[in-house]
């Protein structure tokens, strides 16, 4: 797929989000908004995954720490044909599988996450066994950054590092709002690549919500031999729509029908100007 | 009765045995080696022990990312942390998840005796009889902990394991029947049965020899399965004794006793019924032995329990 062809993915995406979050009347806008491209760009360019192959031993793995942003999520996987679309309007509906956290009972999702800090501890046992085995598959989890305060974070960082897990990609997604406000203000993180760097990450910073950046930091892995990868991912919670954007009560917030048509307009307008760019 | 190793001795050396032969069987501690009696292991296999430092969410975690990728795991850590800090990591990332791991909870109860109730796990059963899809297994003697650890190599659900670190007297003759969520009866009696768990059967065993002489008509049964409990070897105690006395190294809220109770009440029993175990309170000090004949957990302790509760009138 082109740059080109993902950017216009990502609109397409971002469009789906704010509908099933409508319909649904539930979701978590603002942190679905911030990563969908990482995951577009996952799962459209870097990820050895399909239906086809989810059974494949050898597949890449995807762990959703930021289990919340679960609608970037089940968007990704149903326009890659994990599921029908038609499923994703089943949002948070009695008796749905597609709850507001990622189960496996969603085709293409491979474990259950939503409590935070505890993606990456997975990850790394699914990286370790890769190495233990001598086969080929990637791991990728996605962190928020207001769920860095888990200890158990750090706890799993260490063994990462320990083991040489450089089939581990880490990415934060930081858009550096949680939902009580600012994170540095909630608990300050900073100095994240130092941090990340003294923990024997391999840290790259990219703009998260650029494809070519996505796609050019992507690339490089492993940034090191040896080394797990951290990709910093500097993102603006609410991407894509203006009244959206660093916008802490779009945390959560359901958009209203008039939100959800201003929203889906100024969608569109960014897609004309995408296709008019070729 | 004869005295056998440790369970968790038997329990180790059954692993080293099986992961000889299965490369995909992986032991991951959390500085818990020696204590888990793993050294030999780690010794002979080292590939197959993954270490993670004092870290117990990180153990469960890792464990269960290790299942997932079709590794057999036994994650093995003093039942008192494994089962408090990483409980979380227990309920979604085993649980949940329904991640095959196998979860070894060592020197649990008050195996730890004099180092305190830091070290006790007087909480663990209660904690994950109320986790949803994980099973609880808390063998007796070194054939019933040999028989677990086979089991949980292909048992169909997560798997909670508990082990002491005391030598067991051996309970049961090499060709008794096991099965996890299938308990063992030693005996039957017409007056009181002891339906009792892991380390509190050797006692029981005690009591009912002294209460025999006595004239007493006594029963015994191994509920090495505290989740799911076998309610027919229950309901069956019930039918054939007057009295029924539960006994856990184990608070005596939300253990085996409180699950048994529940189980009569809604089957319409009514027996004189006593749940033996570690009160609600400062916990005694001292050591396991200590603490179990301060509770009334000791052979001469639950044979008066038992006299006491065949003097109780239950309504018709």
């Amino acid at each position: 797929m082109t740059e080109q062809e993902l950017r216009l993915k990502s609109v397409a995406y971002r469009k789906t989000i704010l509908t099933i979050i409508h319909h649904a009347k539930a979701g978590h806008t603002g942190g679905s908004l911030s990563c969908i491209d990482i995951l577009n760009v996952l799962y459209n360019h870097v990820m050895n995954v399909s239906p086809e192959t989810f059974t494949d031993p050898n597949r890449d793995r995807y762990i959703q720490s930021k289990g919340h942003a679960v609608e970037a999520l089940y968007t990704v996987l149903a326009d890659r044909g994990f599921f029908p679309s038609e499923a994703l309007y089943t949002l948070s509906r009695y008796r749905s599988h597609f709850v507001g956290h990622p189960t496996r009972k969603v085709p293409g999702i491979e474990q259950n996450t939503g409590a935070l800090g505890h993606g990456l501890s997975v990850a790394v046992g699914l990286a370790l066994a890769a190495k233990k085995d001598n086969r080929p598959y990637r791991v990728f989890t996605l962190l928020g950054d207001g769920e860095l305060t888990e200890g158990s974070n750090w706890e799993a960082s260490m063994s990462a590092a320990h083991y040489r897990l450089d089939n581990l990609t880490v990415i934060v997604d930081r858009n550096e709002l949680q939902i009580s406000g600012p994170t540095e203000h909630v608990m300050a993180l900073e100095s994240l690549v130092d941090k990340f760097t003294a923990f024997g990450y391999a840290v790259r910073t990219c703009n998260g919500n650029d494809i070519g950046d996505l796609l050019r930091v992507f690339a490089a892995i492993p940034f090191v031999p040896g080394k797990p990868n951290l990709i910093l991912a500097r993102t603006t919670k609410g991407k894509g729509v203006s009244f959206m954007e660093n916008a802490l009560n779009w945390h959560h917030r359901v958009p209203t029908d008039d939100e959800l048509a201003r929203a889906l307009a100024e969608l569109d307008q960014a897609e004309q100007q995408l296709k008019a760019t070729v | 009765m004869e005295l056998g190793r440790p369970n968790l001795d038997e329990f180790a050396a059954t692993l080293l045995e099986l992961a000889r032969h299965n490369r995909d069987l992986l032991v991951v501690t959390s500085d818990s080696r020696g204590s888990g009696r793993l050294q030999p292991f780690a010794e002979e296999l080292p590939d197959q022990l993954v270490e993670v430092g004092i870290a117990e969410q990180n153990l469960v975690g890792i464990c269960a990312g290790l299942a997932a990728a079709g590794k057999i795991v036994f994650g093995v850590s003093p039942a008192c942390f494994l089962t408090a800090r990483a409980l979380e990591q227990i309920k979604n990332d085993v649980g949940y998840s329904d991640q095959k791991v196998k979860l070894v909870g060592i020197s649990a109860g008050v195996s730890y005796g004099a180092l305190g109730s830091t070290h006790h796990s007087l909480h663990d059963l209660a904690a994950l009889r109320a986790v949803n899809n994980i099973d609880i297994v808390v063998p007796a003697d070194n054939f019933e902990t040999r028989q677990a650890v086979l089991a949980a190599v292909t048992h169909p659900r997560p798997l909670y394991l508990r082990f002491g670190k005391k030598p067991m007297p051996h309970l049961h003759g090499p060709n008794t029947p096991f099965a996890i969520g299938k308990a063992i009866p030693l005996s039957w009696g017409s007056d009181v049965t002891f339906i009792a768990t892991g380390e509190t059967v050797a006692p029981a065993v005690e009591a009912s020899e002294l209460l025999r002489a006595e004239g007493v008509s006594c029963g015994v049964i191994s509920m090495h399965t505290v989740k799911p409990l076998d309610v027919e070897t229950l309901l069956e105690a019930a039918q054939r004794s007057r009295a029924l006395i539960t006994v856990e190294e184990h608070s005596v809220y939300g253990g085996l006793g409180e699950a048994c109770a529940a189980v009569l009440l809604q089957h319409g029993v009514s027996r004189p019924f006593r749940i033996v175990g570690i009160p609600d309170e400062y916990t005694v000090t001292g050591s396991q032995a200590e603490i179990f004949a301060h509770y009334g957990i000791s052979g001469p302790g639950l044979a008066e329990r038992a006299r006491q509760l065949l003097e109780v009138k239950v309504m018709p």
